[in-house]
């Protein structure tokens, strides 16, 4: 692959589609080289990340679809999920397993926690319709950056 | 477009000699599994007390499926003498499952076998 190659895709606001995406940034992910845990570290983010655009950002209106962006340089590659939300507001929140098992934390809302915790970057990126994304970012040699 | 999430029960027994009950997952685990995965655990008789859940089939769960699964281990809390154990995940849920802490209120093994050895 050229260095810069983009590859997009859009998504129903439907939920299972976003395996389509994770597909897709998995096999260009083993096209770079990724190793497979990292792929599976990327497969789950991007997951989660078309999940709260579909379910958030969208609220699975069937009239609007999701954005996949994926491009690549010699060693990251960028995934970003557009939507057309206002955007997320606050930021990832570590899961607090004991206040679930009390009752007291929603048992859902771990989607964030696992992209930031999965990829080497994520960001929120508010904006108008059409316009707020996430963007991720997997490296394949992390200690050069 | 979510696979279908089916739920095959089964017992076995534990080295120990307890009588365990398998719910043996395939498919997606996803929000859409929830009839189907609680449906089962509710079905369960009120004298199990010990409960694996196996993972061997799945190859697909999201956070939305994560949750359902520590909505049981709510539920078998609330219940008082519920054990329940998980099996057969992939190493990557395995480290997903650990991350959010789903490991501490539910023991995690390799497989079947590990798993009722330790019980």
């Amino acid at each position: 692959m050229k260095t810069g190659s983009c590859v997009e895709v859009r998504l129903p606001s439907e939920l299972g589609f976003e395996k389509v995406a994770l597909s897709t940034a998995a096999s260009m992910a083993k096209l770079m080289g990724f190793s497979d845990d990292r792929i599976e570290d990327l497969k789950t983010a991007v997951a989660e990340a078309c999940i709260n655009a579909i379910e958030h950002g969208n609220q699975l209106d069937d009239s609007l679809s999701i954005g996949v962006v994926l491009s690549h340089t010699d060693d990251e590659l960028e995934v970003k999920v557009i939507d057309d939300g206002v955007g997320v507001t606050k930021h990832p929140s570590h899961p607090d397993m004991d206040l679930k098992m009390l009752g007291e934390e929603d048992p859902r809302g771990m989607g964030m926690f696992l992209i930031q915790a999965l990829v080497d970057e994520a960001e929120w990126h508010q904006g108008p319709p059409g316009k707020s994304f996430v963007r991720l970012v997997i490296r394949l040699h992390k200690e050069n950056k | 477009m979510q696979a279908a999430t089916k739920v095959t029960e089964r017992t076995a027994t534990a080295a120990s000699g307890k009588s365990v009950n398998i719910l043996a997952f395939s498919g997606d685990i996803a929000s859409t599994s929830k009839d189907a995965i609680m449906g089962a655990y509710q079905g369960l008789g009120a004298s199990v007390s010990t409960i694996l859940l196996d993972f061997t089939g799945v190859d697909y769960i999201n956070s939305s499926g994560i949750a359902i699964i520590i909505q049981m281990l709510l539920d078998a809390s609330k219940a008082g003498q519920r054990t329940i154990g998980i099996f057969g995940l992939t190493a990557h849920f395995n480290k997903v499952f650990t991350m959010v802490g789903v490991a501490k209120y539910a023991k995690m093994s390799p497989d079947e076998a590990t798993a009722l050895a330790g019980l």
